[in-house]
């Protein structure tokens, strides 16, 4: 990372430490921030966190790792995330994730060459009555069909 | 996801004006809050089906100067879905409820826990909220009453199941891993920061709203004895007409079987991936706390399911999101999942599959939290009720 880079992520930190405060209870908005604007919480962001709110760096990591939706590593432009329970399972995900994938060139769990897309499975959306469901980002489409899927995905692209 | 059926039931989709709640009890005592709501027999209807009034009262009664109402809506269990059509559809029946909570309980603030797949609510919530600060129904002095001060934030949660669990989900609002804490201490004397916490569900504070209005004797002569009210039941799978339903507790499995079109039922699934799997033999039992309980999920099967897969999705879902803090969930779920893998392949013997299933009920005895005692659930259930399905290996396909 650049250092003017380092130099603005230190400042947006900060600004979000003023915003939130410096409790421990501030941690997982302030990883949701920075994660919203980088699509993941790179290192330098996790010890400029860890300094600010008086913790140890390990300790911003150990929380990132548990929660399925924070990042470590870099992910794709939109996040796909495919429903992959009993009733998405029972009305056809399995065919939307082959789509997804052939369309795409990618595997579940990978991020497209050109960074637009990372595809992953997530547990029960809540959209079982609606199913086969999945996520874009902040966005969920129901009653998808592999060709529904691929449309979407497209449209974003 | 815009509203596509008028919705009607007897208490919660029966109609409800905002703010109407909050005015009721400003004209009412703390004490006959209490007593409206343990008249009303109200349990929780997050799924442990504790009684609302007794949590109230052990926070009521605390002397602390800082307390909370916090609103569950984590909505994590496979299979439900009615907390997000509250949200969406009624936000203020949810949010006048935790104002009465946090009048009647003396706490100051409401945080609602919103779990990340719904962020798409996050804005309109937001929105609702500062309508409701313009309108004085939250903010200080609330509705006029000198020192009725009650504010509410969301927090968002992070994609983790356990973090509904109500000592994780605390712990996700300290800023921590959402792993459960041991209990007691309880929430209602140390929860939030160490200070007395009520955490409920997103449909219980719905019900209180009603309940506050038409009182506690009114919402008991519905549902059974043991159950009273209504429920919100949120049924999907294998039916012409899945959706969200309000209906008395009592009812029972077939008739909801008939009320939403499902036909060739060989099995349902009540209570979500950590609830049971029941057979045709079940399908005369009734839905209450005194029979088959449930936080409201119901996953309908048809002939053509293969029940050995859809115990797989179970295994794999807790296997994924159980917290790895103690030994029998963090194993014991793999080995259960190995088994289910055993018996796809054929490769099994009855001993093994006998001892998975007391590993199971160790579970069930020694886990932490309410994870792990219930992910065997499905595991026993469906090894139990299908049997000649899954030992035979005579079963459909699930569409895949
Ligand atoms: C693994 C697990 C997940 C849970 N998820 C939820 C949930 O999403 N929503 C909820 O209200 N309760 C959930 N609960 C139950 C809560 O711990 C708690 O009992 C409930 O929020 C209390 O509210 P109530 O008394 O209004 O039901 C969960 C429990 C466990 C063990
Ligand atoms: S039962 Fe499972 S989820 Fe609960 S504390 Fe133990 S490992 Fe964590």
């Amino acid at each position: 990372m650049l250092l003017m880079e380092k130099n603005n992520l230190t400042e947006e930190i900060e600004a979000l430490v003023k915003f939130y405060g410096s409790n421990r209870s501030a941690l997982l908005t302030i990883l949701h921030e920075v994660q919203k604007k980088y699509r993941y919480v790179p290192d330098f962001a996790q010890q400029e966190i860890a300094r600010l709110l008086d913790i140890h760096p390990v300790e911003v990591y150990s929380v990132i790792s548990f929660y399925a939706f924070l990042n470590s590593t870099p992910k794709g432009k939109n996040i796909v995330r495919l429903c992959q329970t009993i009733t998405c399972e029972m009305h056809g995900k399995k065919e939307i994730a082959t789509a997804v994938e052939r369309e795409l060139g990618i595997k579940i769990g990978e991020t497209t060459k050109d960074n637009k897309f990372t595809v992953e499975y997530a547990n029960c959306l809540g959209m079982c009555d609606e199913g086969p469901a999945m996520a874009i980002n902040d966005r969920v489409f129901t009653h998808l069909t592999p060709e529904k899927a691929i449309n979407i995905l497209n449209e974003i692209r | 996801m815009k509203n596509k059926i008028k919705r009607s039931g007897p208490v919660l989709f029966s109609g409800y004006n905002r703010g109407e709640a909050i005015r009721k009890v400003i004209t009412m005592s703390r004490e006959d809050i209490l007593f409206n709501i343990k008249e009303s027999r109200l349990k929780g209807r997050g799924g442990a089906g504790f009684p609302t009034s007794t949590k109230w009262m052990l926070v009521a009664a605390a002397s602390s100067e800082e307390k909370y109402v916090i609103c569950n809506a984590d909505e994590g269990e496979p299979g439900t879905f009615k907390d997000r059509v509250l949200l969406v559809e009624y936000p203020e029946m949810v949010l006048d409820g935790m104002v009465v909570g946090g009048y009647t309980m003396g706490a100051k603030k409401g945080i609602i826990y919103l779990r990340g797949e719904y962020e798409y609510i996050l804005k309109s919530l937001q929105d609702y909220i500062v309508q409701m600060r313009k309108d004085n129904l939250l903010g200080k002095n609330i509705l006029g009453n000198e020192g009725f001060d009650f504010d509410i934030e969301i927090f968002l949660g992070s994609g983790a199941y356990v973090c509904g669990e109500e000592t994780a989900l605390i712990e996700s609002l300290e800023g921590n891993r959402g792993e459960a804490r041991n209990r007691p201490p309880f929430p209602v004397s140390t929860g939030y920061l160490g200070n007395p916490t009520s955490v409920n569900n997103v449909e219980t504070f719905a019900a209180v709203s009603h309940i506050v209005i038409k009182g506690g004797e009114w919402y008991r002569k519905m549902g059974t004895d043991k159950s009273s009210g209504s429920k919100l039941f949120s049924i999907s799978g294998d039916c012409e007409r899945p959706g969200v339903y309000e209906l008395p507790w009592g009812i029972t499995i077939n008739d909801v079987l008939i009320m939403v079109g499902a036909k060739n039922t060989k099995a349902v699934q009540v209570g979500g991936a950590s609830g049971v799997c029941l057979s045709k033999d079940h399908f005369n039992r009734s839905l209450a706390y005194e029979d088959v309980s449930t936080g409201g999920s119901i996953i309908i099967f048809n002939e053509s399911r293969n029940m050995l897969s859809v115990l797989k999705n179970f295994m794999e879902f807790f296997v994924e999101e159980s917290c790895g803090q103690c030994t029998p969930c963090r194993i014991g779920n793999v080995k259960l999942l190995e088994g289910v893998e055993m018996l796809e392949k054929g490769e099994f013997t009855f001993s093994y599959i006998n001892r998975l299933k007391d590993l199971g009920r160790t579970m069930q005895l020694a886990s932490k939290c309410g994870l792990g005692q219930s992910s065997p659930n499905s595991f026993i259930s469906i090894l139990d009720n299908f049997k000649g399905e899954i030992l035979n290996r005579t079963g459909g396909k699930n569409g895949n």
